[in-house]
């Protein structure tokens, strides 16, 4: 799946204008629609290390929800054990967390394909939301843990609380970080390797590909990301619960992936955005069963627009 | 009866027949040979309808059969029996050979008459007729494939490779068959490798090059002059 | 250990009679893949709304008998339909596209049934009732029952498979699709409806299942996971690999609940999962791995 060349500058344009947008929410949104924008950049962080997976390497991993979770749960033990609570180490805490988790799904990556794998990521998430779930001393069970957000601090040189505008602005550039920084890595060879495997699995590995340790690294990579996901959103909501550890929190990142485009990185952004769209909309008609047209939305995308709304998109601008 | 013309099919990419034309009319027995990968597998999948031609029409009795659905070829008299036969091997060999009687319209007095049909053919099927068919041996496979198509009551047979890979004297029982069946009026359309069972068995003979017919003539011609064939074939 | 005997007992005969439901839900979710490698994410909706026809079904009818043969047939039809438009297209297409499709039916069943049949658990009459001496203990005759009509349908399946021609033609089109419709069997039907009879039993286990835990809307969830693990641990496509693993995880689940919570205990399973994926990934209960 390669991407029409297209002018550097029109995209570094829009690159700039999406970005000026975000950055200026803070001044012109109302405060529902500014924390739903904030709430669409952390899923779109999701969704974008679930696209490493399943857009770029093609291996569906049902597990994003774990390395979310325990970037979430991290964070929250920093937060609650480190006094003074510092920023740094709750997000340092979050990745190792999500990180050790990533290990083992990285090395069941090696050993199984498509189908297992799935099944055995899904299987997982699972087991970690039954011990969250139970283990009510440490992880606060089914309510789960809250804290206070820690300040923006530079060590040694200044400490200042967060404002929720503040706090915004830290997201985007999070985001937008972790977004460069993914981009840079998925159009290098690296990333061209991964697509390789996607296509063609035994062909890279007949071409002298250690196909296994590209695995490997894709999946830490997917889940660093996510567990930072996690822990933006344990910080930017003051509270963790299992219900994000659920396997259905994975299948709804799939769901931005495949609606917004799979193997695009932006894709799936705007996946996520258009489903919490979709979400808010039809819930005024719906209330609590938006599920219903969203998920036939969703199905019938699945069947006539698999390339997602980007690719979608692309096509027609192409014409 | 069957006839095939300027036929295109892709897989995938892959431009492999490039205009094939050809015909088969009732009872005939007709060859096609060529090397590996000119296409003649192709052109049966094409007729069977289990790849869709991008061009070009194929017609069986009249009718425009390209494209249609892959399990209704079967109901209009054409069986195909595949290059490295396919039997369900996890299926008795009574129950491949009911895969072809089992159809409508066809009553339990004329199953039991194609049953013995056949298995006056090919006593080795009568004998292992509860045994699984992937315990059957190569040439016992091919004669299950074959016994298995003429199940359906076909007006042509397409055979892919029959004697592939199969020892000399299986060859020869391979040989009876289509005589048997070119006896009882059925049509044959026969991929083969094998030039000298070709040349016998059919009366006209195709040859393909590249994913077209390169040339067309009868089987007598060719046994005469093979020079042709060493062209095509390198033989 | 300290463990009661009596105890050991009961959780023995609960993880057959939880392993004989597993079972005929396994069975069709593995029927379906082989068939048609397609990875039914919405099966344990589809027990699940089987469980609500049955419940409304018997509030109407009064009768158990009635209820589990129209959640039967209700969701058998409903399951071919699903099969014939959503999951043809999909043919030939990547796995993963079935899976993100049945995921998606799966969302749409399981609000449609919060939306039909509210947020509130049903609870459906056993057929009978009273309690029989298993030793020196009472037990529900019910459970037993329903170990028995599990047992049964899966035993017509085996049946029907097994002779008969829609059985061949079954068997066959697993084997070999493409072989299946060169000999004429008219596959696409074939399809249709081995996702219905593989919906029909699912939604026979949710009614079988109503008396003993309820039906709820989320309870699919919970179904389609265990089923699951039970066909990836009993080889895919493996029929008595997944009756047998079904009984197998059940019982280990019933001893673990035994030490630690039922909700936890549901970690065995699991830990089962992991280590079958670990060392024979194909399947615990396959001949030979391939």
């Amino acid at each position: 799946m390669t991407r029409p060349a297209r002018p550097a500058i029109g995209y570094w344009t829009g690159f700039a204008i999406v970005l000026a947008l975000l950055l200026a929410t803070p001044l012109v949104l109302p405060e529902f629609w500014q924390r739903f924008v904030t709430e669409i950049l952390i899923w779109g962080l999701l969704a974008m290390s679930s696209d490493i997976l399943i857009g770029y390497t093609g291996m569906v991993s049902f597990g994003h929800s774990a390395f979310f979770g325990l970037g979430m749960y991290g964070a929250a033990a920093a937060l609650l054990t480190i006094r003074p609570p510092s920023l740094w180490l709750t997000i340092i805490y979050g990745l190792v967390g999500a990180g050790l988790v990533a290990v083992f799904v990285a090395y069941f990556s090696t050993r199984l394909r498509d189908i297992y794998f799935a099944i055995t990521t899904l299987v997982f998430s699972q087991i970690f939301y039954v011990i969250i779930f139970t283990w009510t001393e440490v992880t606060g069970g089914e309510n789960g843990l809250t804290f206070r957000q820690p300040p923006f601090s530079i060590p040694g040189v200044l400490s200042v609380p967060f404002t929720r505008d503040g706090f915004h602005w830290f997201i985007v550039a999070v985001v937008t970080a972790s977004y460069l920084v993914l981009r840079r890595v998925m159009q290098s060879p690296f990333g061209k390797v991964l697509q390789a495997i996607r296509e063609n699995e035994p062909r890279t590995r007949a071409i002298g590909y250690h196909v296994e340790r590209y695995k490997i690294v894709a999946v830490m990579l997917s889940g660093l990301f996510a567990g930072l996901a996690g822990v933006l959103y344990a910080v930017q909501n003051k509270f963790t619960a299992p219900d994000f550890v659920f396997f259905l929190v994975s299948g709804e990142v799939v769901i931005f992936n495949v609606m917004g485009g799979m193997g695009t990185l932006v894709g799936p952004v705007a996946g996520a955005a258009f489903f919490l769209l979709l979400r808010e909309g039809l819930s005024r008609f719906w209330t609590e069963y938006y599920l219903i047209p969203v998920g036939l939305i969703f199905t019938a995308m699945v069947v006539f627009m698999p390339q997602g709304l980007l690719g979608f998109l692309r096509r027609r601008l192409n014409q | 009866m069957l006839a095939l013309e300027n036929v295109h099919t892709y897989y995938g990419k892959s431009h492999i027949l490039h205009g094939v034309s050809l015909e088969v009319n009732p009872g005939e027995v007709v060859g096609l040979l060529g090397r590996n990968g000119v296409g003649k597998s192709t052109t049966l999948k094409t007729i069977m309808g289990l790849v869709r031609p991008s061009d070009g029409s194929v017609r069986f009795e009249g009718r425009d059969i390209a494209g249609m659905a892959p399990h209704r070829p079967a109901h209009l008299g054409i069986a195909y029996v595949p290059e490295d036969r396919r039997i369900f091997r996890l299926l008795s060999v009574l129950e491949n050979l009911r895969t072809g009687l089992d159809r409508p319209g066809v009553s339990e007095a004329r199953k039991d008459e194609l049953l013995e049909k056949v298995y006056k053919h090919f006593p080795v099927l009568r004998e292992r007729r509860s045994q699984a068919g992937g315990t059957l041996s190569g040439g016992e496979q091919q004669m299950l494939a074959i016994a298995r198509a003429m199940m359906l009551e076909p007006r042509i047979i397409l055979l892919d490779e029959p004697t592939e890979g199969l020892m000399p004297r299986m060859v020869s029982q391979i040989r009876e068959i289509i005589h048997v069946l070119h006896r009882e009026g059925v049509a044959i359309l026969l991929v083969e490798q094998n030039v000298p069972l070709t040349l016998e068995a059919a009366g006209r003979v195709y040859i393909m090059e590249k994913g077209v017919v390169r040339h067309h003539a009868p089987a007598g011609e060719l046994r005469a002059n093979q020079a042709v064939i060493h062209q095509y074939l390198g033989v | 250990m300290g463990i009661p005997f009596d105890q050991i007992l009961i959780q023995t005969v609960n993880g057959l009679v939880n392993g004989m439901i597993l079972a005929l839900v396994a069975s069709g979710l593995t029927l379906i893949f082989g068939i048609m490698d397609v990875v039914n994410f919405a099966h344990g909706e589809l027990v699940m709304l089987g469980g609500f026809v049955g419940a409304t079904t018997l509030a109407m009818t009064g009768s158990f008998w009635i209820a589990l043969a129209a959640a039967a047939l209700t969701l058998a039809l409903i399951g071919a339909v699903l099969q014939a438009t959503v999951l043809r297209p999909l043919l030939g297409r990547d796995p993963l596209t079935t899976i993100l499709a049945t995921f998606g039916i799966s969302l749409v069943l399981q609000k449609y049934a919060l939306w039909q049949w509210g947020p509130s658990a049903r609870k459906l009459q056993e057929p009978i009732t009273g309690q029989f001496d298993l030793f020196y203990l009472e037990y529900p005759w019910y459970r037993v029952l329903t170990a028995v009509l599990a047992a049964a349908i899966i035993g017509a399946l085996y049946l029907f498979l097994r002779f008969g021609k829609y059985g061949i033609w079954i068997r066959a089109t697993t084997q070999d699709r493409v072989m299946a419709q060169a000999m004429g069997i008219p596959v696409p039907v074939v399809l249709a409806v081995v996702f219905g009879i593989g919906a029909g039993m699912a939604a026979a286990s949710g009614v079988l299942f109503g008396p003993l835990g309820g039906v709820t809307q989320t309870m699919g969830s919970d179904f389609t996971l265990r089923a699951f693990i039970v066909v990836v641990v009993g080889g895919m496509g493996n029929l008595g690999g997944s009756i047998l693993a079904a009984i197998f995880l059940s019982l280990i689940e019933a001893y673990a609940s035994l030490v630690v919570s039922p909700a936890q205990a549901v970690i065995a399973s699991f830990v089962v999962l992991i280590l079958v994926q670990l060392f024979r990934p194909t399947g615990l209960f396959v001949p030979t791995p391939k």
